[in-house]
């Protein structure tokens, strides 16, 4: 585990975003350690996917500001992945030519050179069977690993996962979050995931932030989250309770 | 009254604001040539489906609209005596009109409504998102190559259309209404000039840019539909692509007639 004493990768401050009347973010307050998995909690509509939105560029905030180490926001597109929600393959494209894409459209590499390193990204996350199937031929699971692989093969510094396991059975659930967890010592990045799956983002994250009526109402270990007293948060650390529960059983 | 005029004057803003969103995206995805990466390959593939795919729509609609004017040129000028002038009917209004017209119609319903819903539904997948979040520029990577393709498409097109409807007049007038074929083709030749050829290409190149800019713009603004979401805002998407397009290619073809003529 690793704590918030390590130097920042990402300093979210007075982030604000609304949309016509509704403020969805009101001021939110984020650190983000390097090398360190941290998860954003909240409920359904707080404005969690916002706000990794708002961190990756797809939106622009109202106030606020984001600082990629120390200020460096220049490298920023080319340091940092996103995972979407539902993938975001080209589905037109096959598995080796969606994890090439990005390289092909932002480096300089030849050609062997980026079928080489796609292939290794596909053989890193075992999909390298499928390195010719389309998207449409791979099974929820699968996607989600090629949609990892595309986000990792540029090597980035930071990747936002946004709702990584939405959809997801809870075994599916864990490999998704133990994936994430393997392959960040492997690759090397600092993980930004928004998630509602409380049990296992307490088990696979560093830190966790508790995102609710646009704020970060809490941020802090696991153990901190599960050891405070607090109406707000113990609903999810009940919650958390309720579906491990269920999971045993 | 003052309702009217205020939907009058709401419609009007929103006319201009959007003619001049247009302007600016495809002001862009031309910018966007100097900085897209392996642009040729995806030009290639452009080309393949806005050329190759609308070759037997533009084979059939051609003949039939070379067919049709055959016949219809045939029995009017006859009954002024001038049958023998058909080749010089067909050929003109095939070269200075309907040719760039029609294919350019042809290639909008063929090509245009699949680059509208292929783009509208990576729009709706966060495709174009994803793009962004990889550095790509969405307009370079799916909208330049598909502009520079219609460059060289709807000229090449809309000669095979004029080449096509010409025979297709020749079958009706000569072959089976009794023409001398001579007679015909002299006066092709001798009517067409290269002011006409020069007109048809500048018109096909016109509406080539104005329909391919109009569909991609459409599939790319499907997240701004209001009142629709998801495969409907693809559906309507594609729809007002087909007609902005059409209406688009007859108000051109009116300008530029209208200044060359």
């Amino acid at each position: 585990m690793m704590g918030a004493s390590l130097p920042p990768i990402l300093e979210v401050k007075g982030l604000r975003k609304q949309f016509g009347n509704h403020v969805v973010l009101a001021s939110v307050n984020l650190v983000v350690p390097r090398g360190s998995i941290v998860s954003v909690l909240g409920r359904s509509g707080t404005g969690k996917s916002v706000l990794l939105k708002c961190l990756a560029g797809l939106l622009m905030p109202d106030d606020g500001e984001v600082r990629f180490e120390n200020g460096l926001l220049d490298g920023f597109r080319r340091r940092c992945s996103y995972l979407f929600q539902g993938n975001a393959l080209f589905d037109s494209l096959t598995a080796l030519e969606n994890v090439a894409l990005p390289l092909q459209q932002t480096t300089r590499l030849g050609r062997r050179e980026i079928a080489q390193a796609a292939r290794d990204a596909l053989r890193s996350l075992g999909l390298e069977k499928f390195a010719n199937h389309f998207p449409a031929q791979m099974s929820g699971g699968m996607q989600k690993r090629l949609a990892l692989a595309r986000s990792l093969v540029t090597r980035p510094a930071l990747v936002l996962f946004d709702e990584p396991t939405a959809g997801l059975d809870p075994p599916a659930r864990n490999a998704v979050f133990e994936m994430i967890v393997q392959y960040r010592q492997e690759f090397d990045f600092t993980a930004v995931v928004v998630t509602h799956d409380v049990p296992e983002a307490l088990i696979a994250s560093d830190r966790v932030a508790l995102l609710e009526e646009g704020r970060i109402y809490f941020e802090g270990t696991p153990a901190e989250f599960t050891a405070l007293d607090d109406c707000i948060v113990r609903s999810f650390g009940e919650n958390s309770v309720t579906l491990r529960a269920s999971l045993d059983k | 009254m003052m309702r009217l005029l205020q939907a009058v004057g709401q419609n009007s803003l929103a006319t201009v604001a959007g003619l001049g969103d247009f302007a600016m995206f495809a002001s862009r995805a031309v910018a966007a040539a100097a900085a897209t990466r392996q642009l040729g390959r995806r030009w290639i593939s452009a080309v393949h489906e806005q050329g190759v795919r609308c070759v037997p729509v533009i084979t059939i609609v051609g003949l039939f609209a070379g067919l049709v004017l055959g016949l219809q040129g045939y029995y009017v000028l006859a009954r002024f005596g001038a049958a023998g002038t058909l080749g010089i009917f067909v050929s003109l209004t095939l070269t200075r009109e309907l040719a760039p017209v029609l294919a350019a119609l042809m290639i909008v319903g063929q090509a245009g409504s699949a680059i509208a819903a292929e783009i509208g539904i990576h729009r709706n997948t966060e495709q174009i998102d994803a793009l962004i979040t990889m550095g790509i520029d969405p307009l370079g990577y799916l909208v330049t190559p598909r502009l520079l393709a219609a460059l060289i498409v709807f000229p090449v097109l809309t000669v095979a259309f004029t080449l096509v409807g010409l025979a297709g007049g020749y079958l009706s007038g000569s072959v089976l209404l009794g023409l001398d074929g001579g007679v015909y083709w002299s006066g092709v030749h001798s009517a067409v000039r290269i002011a006409d050829v020069r007109e048809c290409l500048l018109k096909a190149f016109v509406f080539g840019v104005i329909t391919i800019a109009i569909c991609c713009h459409s599939g790319f603004t499907t997240h701004r539909r209001t009142g629709v979401s998801g495969s409907h805002a693809v559906s309507v998407s594609t729809t007002r692509a087909v007609v902005l397009a059409s209406i688009a290619t007859l108000a051109a073809d009116y300008l530029i007639t209208c200044f060359l003529v």
